[in-house]
């Protein structure tokens, strides 16, 4: 048992989240429970940019808030003044978009007197796991994996956090969009190259697997993505047609081969019996499947969340919400966007 | 009827509460400004919190809430929307966009001068407009733009009336203003020469009494200029070309 046993069966928390472009918000019952969850992506706006465009995510939060607030909150049958308290994402993320998210949130708990929790985006895409895995405690190790976040991570309770490693350069699912765009598939980069991996043999090109010397589990992926480019540079130079889906399928097995070959040398060094996956990228098949085999063949327990939780959304700003709030964290009418903040980092919140 | 008043379009965070009864003129309960470090997401809220409680009003006893619309800093102005809208959303009240050279052109209520508001817009613009008032009641003579500081001043040139100038951006070119105006001309002193949420709640309370006013989910900043990706065009603004 986890030494968090005040888990209230009727704790209503709302999750609001704007930290980069994807305006959210969900009402989480239980800690686990989710009565809502709308997203408003912005992705058709910014897919001719070729990634997110800050001031337009920042406009297009400003312009949705209110409707993805009011229809979490219907969808969920509930009304503000039912709330137990009101969580949002302050960092790290786009602190333009971050900000919207934040003044809502705040002002939003200010009139109604409902208490506000400000939350860490990472923490809660780990938290994201909670939500399909009713048996998931802590501890366990879980691999967080985004378009902006590469860490691996001890979760030694609720809401607490050990980082094992990080990227040193790129996030994964920042080298999976700037080669798909490389190869002509355009963003976003990590669906559109898991489809047509499919297609490819993965071990046609031999790309690196890099390994970092100061910490032998952080990840470097941007060795690997210029290992692509001069791929390509190459093939053009010599006049060789490049096959498309054995480039995406060779890369997107490089960055597998490193995520889980790290992951899961962690795992056994620590002796970990539960592993979990999160972000964007752990919605990738070939992912999921590798750290499924892994798994299964060293004993550890798999977890992972929904496709639909491992990108940004409101519930798990919302779960991770609640654990703060029944930890006694709270944010105040100050709360301020922190662009860099770190798992682990408290800077918004103080404790009653 | 309390109306809270909201400008953040610069760098001047503030916040009022207006109290509508008695009329026609009403009373201001309250009002906060700060002009010292841009920390409006830090700033804004606790100023609210703090007059409202000193004026024992609660967002429930709101009848409105009044926010400078924009122009002004982006970020600046999205703080002051989510907050107005927040509140609205959550007090269930309606959302008054005052425009924010309006609002700063009301801080000269009753000027027989014209008054030229005027943000610096950076990248050689201001945001700026010209305004006077007539029976007591605020006019656009021009409306509000992004434009060269020359443009504005041709135009106050050629209106040919007394003006008087104020705004960071007043502050910013004051020295290009004094040279290139040719009519009489001043600036306005420093406790009336910023945006003021009392001047967007007063201002903000004739426009409600006209009906003027939008259900907060309604309300997005008037920006009055595009993002530098839209300006620049998908092709030159590449966001991978350091790959």
């Amino acid at each position: 048992m986890s030494s968090l046993d005040t888990e209230k069966e009727d704790l209503l928390v709302l999750g609001i989240e704007t930290s980069c472009d994807e305006t959210a918000a969900s009402v989480v019952k239980g800690c686990r429970e989710i009565l809502s969850n709308v997203i408003y992506s912005q992705i058709d706006l910014h897919t001719v940019y070729g990634g997110v465009v800050p001031e337009i995510a920042s406009r297009g939060h400003i312009e949705k808030i209110d409707q993805v607030v009011k229809k979490a909150l219907s969808d969920a049958g509930k009304e503000l003044k039912d709330l137990d308290a009101i969580a949002v994402t302050y960092g790290p993320g786009l602190v333009g978009a971050l900000l919207v998210g934040v003044a809502h949130a705040k002002a939003l708990a200010w009139a109604t007197g409902v208490p506000l929790v400000g939350v860490n985006h990472i923490e809660g895409h780990i938290c994201a796991n909670f939500i399909d895995n009713p048996s998931l405690e802590p501890p366990f190790m879980c691999l967080v994996a985004s378009g902006g976040h590469s860490h691996l991570v001890n979760v030694l309770d609720y809401g607490s956090y050990e980082i094992i490693a990080r990227t040193r350069d790129d996030a994964a699912g920042e080298a999976f969009d700037k080669v798909a765009r490389a190869i002509g598939l355009g963003y976003p980069g990590g669906p559109k190259i898991d489809k047509e991996a499919r297609l490819g043999d993965p071990e046609s090109i031999a790309f690196p697997r890099a390994k970092v010397r100061e910490n032998e589990y952080d990840f470097s992926f941007s060795g690997l993505k210029s290992a692509v480019l001069n791929y390509l540079n190459s093939c053009g130079m010599k006049g060789e047609t490049v096959n498309r889906a054995n480039v995406a399928a060779s890369f997107q097995k490089a960055v597998v081969d490193t995520l889980v070959g790290h992951s899961m040398q962690a795992a056994h060094d620590r002796g970990v019996t539960k592993f979990a996956i999160a972000g964007g990228v752990a919605s990738n098949s070939l992912l999921r499947q590798t750290f499924e085999e892994q798994c299964r063949e060293r004993g550890i327990e798999f977890f992972r969340p929904g496709p639909v939780f491992c990108t940004d959304n409101g519930a798990m700003i919302g779960v991770a919400g609640s654990y703060e709030y029944l930890l006694g964290y709270r944010s105040g009418n100050d709360l301020n966007a922190v662009p860099g903040l770190s798992i682990g980092d408290r800077k918004g919140v103080f404790r009653i | 009827m309390k109306i809270l008043g909201i400008d953040s379009s610069g760098l001047v965070a503030s916040a009022a509460v207006l109290e509508t009864e008695p009329g026609p003129e009403g009373r201001l309960l309250a009002q906060c400004s700060t002009d010292y470090k841009k920390t409006h997401s830090q700033t804004l809220l606790p100023m609210i919190d703090r007059i409202c409680r000193e004026t024992e009003t609660e967002a429930s006893g709101l009848g409105a809430v009044a926010v400078s619309s924009g122009p002004g800093s982006f970020t600046g102005l999205r703080i002051g929307s989510a907050t107005a809208k927040a509140i609205a959303l959550a007090a269930n009240i309606p959302l008054i966009e005052v425009p924010t050279l309006q609002g700063l052109a009301f801080n000269l209520w009753g000027s027989s001068r014209a008054v030229c508001p005027m943000m610096d817009a950076k990248r050689d613009q201001v945001y700026s407009g010209l305004y006077g008032f007539e029976g007591g009641k605020l006019v656009i003579y021009r409306d509000q733009e992004a434009l060269a500081l020359g443009e504005m001043l041709e135009f106050v040139n050629s209106f040919g009336k007394e003006v008087i100038f104020l705004g960071d951006g007043a502050s910013a070119y004051a020295g290009m203003i004094a040279s290139g105006t040719q009519v009489p001309f001043m600036f306005a002193p420093a406790h009336l020469n910023r945006q003021s949420a009392a001047s967007v709640a007063v201002l903000g309370a004739s426009m409600y009494a006209e009906g003027r006013y939008i259900n907060g989910e309604d309300h997005s900043p008037v920006y009055l200029r595009k993002s530098q990706a839209e300006r620049e065009g998908a092709k030159k603004f590449d966001l991978w070309n350091t790959v």
